[in-house]
């Protein structure tokens, strides 16, 4: 890219990074869904984990926890920030 | 009667909201032709009686799934609406309030949860955020009770703004415009809570958790049970009821039809609860002395585990295995709730979003989940022969609902659910709506299922004072010799399995057999039928059609997987 950033989805991308929403391949109902609970485009967004096996990706947006099954978590696309997040801020303040 | 309207995110703390306004007296009602419940109730306000509804949570007035349709749908019916915000996440609520200030009804909006918005650092400018939105704006704490009268009082000035028309992306942005100015964000420490929250997520942590809470809710939930029944029902049955039934015994003159239906046999001159299977005895006996206490003590650990907050974690914990069987993680709550009782399980299910999901949830609860009662008397009977052979029955049962899950994942068609769920934050249960759960719960358990376990008393007894179960043991004495290699006493047992299973495992005692024909007994017993309380419920929840072809699954199961193990022992 040029500006440096790196695009993935958020399932691919790895735990205790953070990045910012860019896309979301999908249709309404997944869109509202997760719009609706703070993923959307713009948002800044801190993945937390993910559970055995592409189980669902534990996210961290707004200040509020959400889980995201892994299906889902791979048409969100995300641009990745250049550096990981150290564990102090976690819980999502910029 | 005006009729107020509770809205907002999940989790905002309405039901709370909606029992501190309402008191004590509420009910369930059902949306016809959904299987989405609400709360209702009535309060004062000034001189008058209006009602209140506790309106499913939704985020958005674009339904995308049941209960968000609920939602709209009663927002059509209401005259007023309050809008339960949540302070620690005033994004999302705020899109729906102004959603619904689009809408041409008066408006009041509820700051709940101020308390824990003031601890998490976050500061409201109240005034500002009042004349923004341009409705009453007064902060609550459903909990305690804070701010709930100057709620009330303020509801006459709630009004309708429908001046404005946007799309969702003008909304977001009108959100964050007006946050932008009104609120302020203080960063903040980890709390407790919060870390356990975070471990109880943690892929490999959080299944170490989950066992020793699903271990200790059980535990707990058997001790409230079994307290009950040795304390309560069952000195009320033994030296109450029995009595009372022996004089009604005599005054039917000892035999008959109708003694035999409503009394049913006396085993040496006594009533038998396990064995008599007359309507009054063991019709009566078993939904109030033996399920019920059960019911009361699941529903109690249920409603905290719920209002813990825990719930949405084990979901998406165990979302990954469930998936695999055409489920997702929330489908694990009626799974869990099928070992304590199969009834309340299957009823359950209506929780899932699509009829695909219920169907497979409802078939492999009551092909593969012993209920408590049954498990009881594996682990007494089966136990005595060694531990192992415990382990092989509940192995097997296991491994069926693995097995018969992706077959089923594979074959039924229909729309597959993806999980996008909010973890809220771990909260100390709320009692008053916890205990208002409970009771609703156990009101909706005697009214819905109590008639039905009644109603198959009834016919067990009617069929077998016509000989029904001879003709029955007859025809499937192939089947129970042949290919299970069990003795031909032992379809008596199965038959009366149809009524209570864990009755007909203690039939199989006397029986003498050897422990690999114990094993062969006590799984066919566990898989093939459920019990006919079980079976009524399923005919209500799934259709006929469904459950034919539930009925047929489980048969062709029992057939394999006793036949298997007949080989294989």
């Amino acid at each position: 890219m040029d500006d440096g950033k790196r695009l993935t989805t958020l399932a691919a991308m790895p735990s205790k990074h953070d990045g910012i929403v860019v896309d979301i391949r999908g249709g309404r109902a997944i869109r509202a869904r997760l719009g609706s609970l703070g993923v959307r485009p713009g948002k800044r967004i801190v993945k937390l984990s993910e559970m055995l096996m592409h189980g669902p990706v534990m996210v961290e947006v707004d200040r509020a926890q959400v889980a995201v099954g892994f299906d889902v978590a791979s048409r969100v696309v995300v641009s990745l920030s250049e550096v990981g997040i150290d564990s102090n801020t976690v819980d999502g303040k910029s | 009667m005006t009729r107020i309207l509770l809205m907002g995110n999940p989790n905002v703390g309405k039901s709370v909201l909606f029992s501190r306004l309402t008191g004590v007296r509420a009910t369930v009602s059902n949306y016809p032709g959904t299987t989405v419940d609400f709360l209702r109730g009535f309060m004062k306000l000034g001189e008058d009686r209006v009602e209140v509804v506790d309106v499913p949570g939704t985020y958005s007035l674009e339904p995308t799934n049941k209960a968000e349709e609920v939602a709209c749908e009663l927002l059509e019916t209401g005259d007023l609406v309050v809008s339960v915000v949540d302070a620690t996440h005033m994004e999302r609520s705020l899109y729906l309030a102004l959603e619904l200030l689009e809408r041409d009804i008066p408006l009041a909006v509820a700051l709940n949860v101020w308390d824990d918005a003031r601890h998490q650092g976050i500061t409201i400018n109240m005034p500002g955020l009042e004349k923004h939105l341009g409705v009453p704006v007064v902060p609550t704490v459903a909990l305690t009770g804070e701010g709930v009268r100057d709620l009330v009082l303020r509801l006459c000035e709630a009004k309708a703004d429908n001046t404005h028309h946007r799309s969702p992306d003008e909304r977001w942005a009108e959100v964050g415009r007006i946050l932008g100015l009104v609120q302020q964000v203080a960063h903040r420490h980890h709390t407790w809570l919060e870390r356990l929250g975070d471990a109880s997520v943690h892929p490999f942590g959080g299944i170490v958790i989950a066992a020793a809470m699903l271990f200790a809710s059980f535990w707990v939930i058997r001790l409230i049970g079994e307290t009950i029944i040795g304390y309560v029902t069952d000195p009320f049955f033994d030296h109450v009821y029995a009595p009372a039934i022996l004089r009604l015994s005599s005054l039917l003159g000892g035999e008959g039809f109708w003694y035999d239906v409503l009394v049913g046999k006396l085993i040496e001159g006594e009533i038998d609860y396990g064995q008599s299977f007359g309507v009054l005895t063991t019709g009566i006996y078993i939904p109030f002395a033996a399920v019920l206490p059960y019911i009361l003590s699941f529903y109690l650990v249920l409603g905290v585990l719920e209002d813990t907050g825990y719930l949405p974690r084990l979901a998406t914990l165990l979302d990954n295995l469930m998936h695999r069987l055409g489920l997702h993680g929330y489908a694990i709550i009626p799974t869990l709730i099928g070992l304590g009782c199969n009834v309340p399980a299957i009823l359950a299910t209506r929780l899932l979003e699509s009829k695909r999901e219920r169907f497979i949830a409802a078939t492999l609860i009551s092909v593969a989940v012993p209920c408590a009662a049954l498990q009881a008397m594996v682990i007494g009977l089966v136990g005595a022969r060694g531990l192992q052979y415990v382990a092989l029955v509940y192995g097997t049962l296991f491994l069926v609902w693995l097995v018969l899950g992706h077959i089923l994942n594979l074959a039924v068609r229909g729309f597959r659910p993806e999980l996008i769920i909010e973890i809220p934050p771990y909260r100390i249960p709320p009692w008053r709506s916890t205990l208002l759960k409970l009771r609703l719960r156990v009101v909706w358990f005697l009214r819905e299922a109590v008639p039905f376990i009644l109603l198959g008393a009834l016919g067990i007894s009617v069929l077998d004072y016509f000989g029904a179960f001879d003709a029955v043991a007859r025809a499937a004495s192939p089947v129970v010799t042949g290919l299970w290699g069990l003795p031909k006493e032992a379809i008596r047992a199965l038959v009366i399995g149809f009524l209570r299973k864990d009755l007909a495992v203690g039939m199989l005692e006397p029986l003498d057999l050897l422990t690999p024909q114990l094993v062969t007994g006590v799984v066919v017993l566990s898989i093939f039928f459920p019990c006919v309380a079980s079976f009524l419920v399923l005919a209500k929840e799934l259709g006929v059609r469904d459950l034919l072809k539930a009925v047929g699954l489980m048969v062709v199961v029992a057939l394999l997987v006793g036949g298997a193990l007949n080989l294989a022992l």
